[in-house]
């Protein structure tokens, strides 16, 4: 433990550096705009930054200081559209327009911005904690997490997602089947048979998660939108001055806590990142809470979950790649290949051989949280503001960002074929009463779940006794089994109370 | 984003343009046909930092993912046939497909392979305290039942990670067919799964092993290649001394051009890299992203890479891939 400590003194020797400071809140306040941007998200805003921080020849610990930044600075930042606008900055603040864009539309934008950033707060500073303490031990217990024991996992994250069944069970199971079916699209790991492809290249390789989530969100509200003030339905909004109290945070502790530990845990792991991280926070959380009703129309719990879930994974992605060199996430993948352009090997050893840029780099993480808050709270007060711009400017705009940002990823004009046509699709389903959590989550959770599957299945030889061999999968199922069970029982419970009282039927209408 | 970059690009080409440099390509382009931090991204950077200074405007990267590099090779078969600006990475992975027709009509005859970034091979790799000791060991369970070792990989059934794992079955005349093989979700997965336990061999690439090697977490039983390596990897063996010739893999990594450009721009390219491959940056780059160097440009490289696509299509006939 004394070299956990010396080290990080080191490292904040390293990272309080006057330009190594600047480089941390340069890259914060860089990093939260290309979040709040749709379309633009941590992978990218980290692509494009790369060339530039090493044209501009920093020194490698300041170079990846930087990059840091911008990564869980875009993490913060997502949560800004998915408030005020409803479209997802990027994958992983999906979660975060179930309950965060109600509130705004409730006149508490504010208050929703605000909390948010202190949820983000606590859960990326809760995750250096215990990267910092556990960094090692954690990596390898994540390696020991097999394919079956991936299966467990989504299997218990189906079952919590299970609480996002709305009005109409029907349609969420189609609107999950429908997110299933899009991510069946590709060739098929297991045997490189193209399925669904119809002959276009373009979807050889699947469709990438970022154009499902754009497309079925972003575009389809941007349709929804214009509709409404086509028809003059359309309400502006008041400035709103709302800030988050004591109360809130008092109330929402253990929700930022709770959804901390399993965004960290989800995290670490080399196979699933922030959006899962965030979807299985909200359900759990939701099951916890055991009113379901007000989840999903501006219930603060339900923001401060998915928003503090996905910073500490993003946290937690961290720790495979500093301690054992895999990356744990996309973006992760791309500062590994950022330490190795500096000649910087990452892997076990760094520690040793080259303890200023990892310490560095997790020390800086430290002061990037703090100052992403300090940045945020202000900043609160203009990003509200957004809504007051009159929808006829706003709508375009958004609309124009998201074309730019999906095109400058990628160049290929396809996704913005593809992104209209999901819009339109995503705008019909609103109409015939689906709810476009589910789809996402199908296709998220849906295609994790057959390629770990048929993973376990190859280990095997096709024996399927091996999804219950180990440890981490039998926990799991438990967890699942109480999800599941705990909240009927309880249901029935209160449902019997509510009988006894008030002499009427308790049963809601199916 | 893009729209400023070409804008400043731009201006950098106007003030440059009276400046006298060695080759003159106006707003050089390297396309990496996949999504940010993988093997083709690597590759182009490898060109931007490598040919820094000897072409004189700064190489810019745009990333094209889709279908494996086909987003990118009929995006050059139909709109971009003569761009004199543009580069496209590649890889052997790339010239697989082309062998076995994963890019639908387009194949190696519609591009002009242009030159060289280095060259990496294929590893068997095991972790540390696994039973297989050497490569022996492996061979002999694998010949036992083809069935009671797990390899793994980051590529799907048909890519070239899994041309590594089956290769070495077939070495022992075994059918690829009944190995058992994992499709993980890349390398880093593939990596994990075997730290894990997952699998028990992993059949990846040298290159990106330099970090586990000095912390003794794996033991690679042999190098894919004819010659041993230099250091880091020296103590290795081969697959080609160890009795299995056949189980050698390249991974070859290089640019293409459209198939209609003029010889004047494909000239200018490939002389940039002649002039780039002599120096001593150009190597340090290719190294430090854990190649072997391998420089070899212009009609020659063609020559040579239609060669390899004409012995991968042999091979990936042998081993079911494709049906006649």
């Amino acid at each position: 433990m004394d070299a956990v400590f010396s080290g990080l003194a080191s490292g904040f020797a390293t990272a309080l550096d006057p330009f190594n400071l600047m480089l941390v809140l340069v890259g914060c306040f860089a990093g939260t705009l290309i979040g709040a941007l749709p379309g633009i998200g941590p992978i990218n805003g980290v692509a494009i930054l790369l060339p530039i921080a090493y044209g501009l020849g920093f020194k490698p610990e300041s170079a990846i200081i930087l990059l840091a930044g911008i990564y869980y600075g875009a993490e913060y930042g997502g949560r800004i559209s998915s408030i005020l606008l409803n479209v997802p900055g990027d994958a992983g603040a999906v979660m975060t327009t179930l309950d965060g864009n109600p509130m705004a539309r409730k006149g508490e934008a504010g208050k929703a911005l605000s909390l948010s950033a202190v949820a983000s707060f606590v859960g990326g500073t809760f995750a250096v904690i215990l990267m910092t303490l556990f960094g090692p031990l954690l990596a390898a217990y994540a390696v020991t997490f097999s394919p079956s024991d991936y299966v467990a996992l989504m299997v218990f994250a189906f079952a919590s997602l299970a609480s996002l069944v709305g009005s109409n069970p029907v349609k969420t199971l189609l609107g999950a089947v429908i997110g299933l079916m899009l991510a069946s699209i590709g060739i098929d790991a297991n045997t490189g048979v193209a399925r669904y492809t119809f002959g276009i290249p373009d979807i050889l390789a699947g469709i990438d998660f970022l154009v499902v989530v754009i497309g079925l969100f972003g575009m389809a509200e941007l349709i929804h939108l214009v509709e409404q003030q086509a028809r003059g339905t359309l309400k502006t909004l008041e400035i709103d001055k709302s800030f988050v109290t004591m109360a809130d945070l008092a109330r929402t502790k253990w929700t930022i806590l709770r959804s901390s530990c399993i965004g960290f845990f989800i995290g670490i792991l080399p196979g699933t990142g922030a959006s899962v991280a965030s979807a299985v926070a909200y359900g759990t959380e939701k099951r916890v809470q055991n009113n379901p009703k007000s989840f999903g129309e501006g219930d603060i719990r339900g923001l401060a979950a998915p928003e503090a879930a996905n910073n500490a994974a993003a946290g937690g992605a961290m720790v495979p790649m500093l301690t054992l060199g895999i990356p744990g996430s996309g973006t992760t993948a791309i500062l590994l290949g950022a330490l190795l352009l500096f000649n910087v090997t990452p892997g076990p050893l760094m520690f040793q051989q080259r303890p200023e840029i990892a310490w560095g780099l997790i020390a800086s993480m430290y002061i990037g949280n703090i100052a992403l808050l300090v940045i945020n709270l202000p900043l609160v007060g203009l990003f509200a503001r957004l809504l007051t711009i009159p929808q006829q400017y706003l709508t375009p705009l958004i609309a124009v960002l998201a074309f730019i940002g999906v095109y400058s990823i990628v160049s290929n004009p396809h996704d913005l074929y593809m992104i209209t046509l999901l819009g339109l699709f995503g705008w019909i389903m609103r109409k015939l009463g689906f709810s476009l959590a589910p789809v996402i989550l199908g296709f998220v959770l849906g295609s994790l779940f057959e390629n770990n599957l048929r993973r376990a299945l190859s280990i095997s030889a096709g024996d399927w006794t091996i999804l219950l061999q180990s440890w981490n999968s039998i926990v799991l199922y438990v967890l699942t089994a109480i999800v599941v069970i705990v909240p009927i029982w309880y249901g029935r419970r209160v449902a019997a109370r509510n009988a006894r009282s008030e002499d009427e039927s308790p049963k809601a209408p199916a | 984003m893009r729209l400023r970059l070409f804008a400043s690009t731009l201006i950098a080409a106007t003030v440059f343009a009276g400046v006298a440099m060695a080759q003159d390509i106006e707003r050089p382009e390297c396309i990496a046909p996949a999504q940010p931090g993988g093997g083709f991204d690597l590759t182009c950077r490898i060109a931007q930092k490598g040919l820094e200074g000897v072409i004189a405007n700064p190489i810019q990267v745009t990333f094209m993912p889709g279908g494996i590099g086909a987003v990118a090779i009929n995006l050059f078969n139909t709109t971009r046939t003569d761009d004199p600006n543009a580069i496209v990475a590649f890889s052997s992975g790339s010239l697989l497909n082309m062998a076995t027709g994963k890019y639908g009509e387009w194949n190696e005859d519609d591009v002009r392979f242009t030159a060289t970034a280095g060259t990496d091979y294929g590893a068997v790799i095991v972790r540390a305290d696994s039973e297989y000791k050497t490569l022996a060991d492996l061979m002999a369970a694998l010949k036992q039942d083809v069935g009671s070792v797990v390899l793994g990989a980051g590529g799907s059934v048909g890519s070239q990670d899994w041309m590594k794992a089956a290769l070495l079955v077939r070495a022992e005349n075994l059918d690829p067919r009944q190995m058992r093989y994992v499709a993980f979700d890349g390398g880093g997965d593939a990596m994990s799964g075997l730290l894990g336990g997952s699998i028990q061999v992993y059949t990846g690439d040298v290159g990106e092993m330099i970090s586990q090697l000095d912390a003794g977490t794996v033991r690679i039983l042999a190098v894919m290649s004819k010659e041993r390596l230099p250091e880091p990897f020296a103590d290795i063996p081969t697959t080609a001394e160890l009795g299995y010739p056949d189980a050698e893999w390249a991974i070859l990594r290089g640019y293409y051009m459209g198939k209609n450009v003029s010889d004047e721009a494909y000239n200018a390219w490939v002389d940039a890299f002649k002039q780039a491959y002599g120096t001593e940056k150009w190597q340090e780059t290719v190294k430090a992203q854990g190649l072997q160097v391998y420089s070899v440009a212009g009609e020659e490289f063609n020559q040579e890479i239609l060669g390899r696509v004409d012995r991968m299509r042999q091979i990936a006939k042998e081993a079911g891939l494709i049906q006649e």
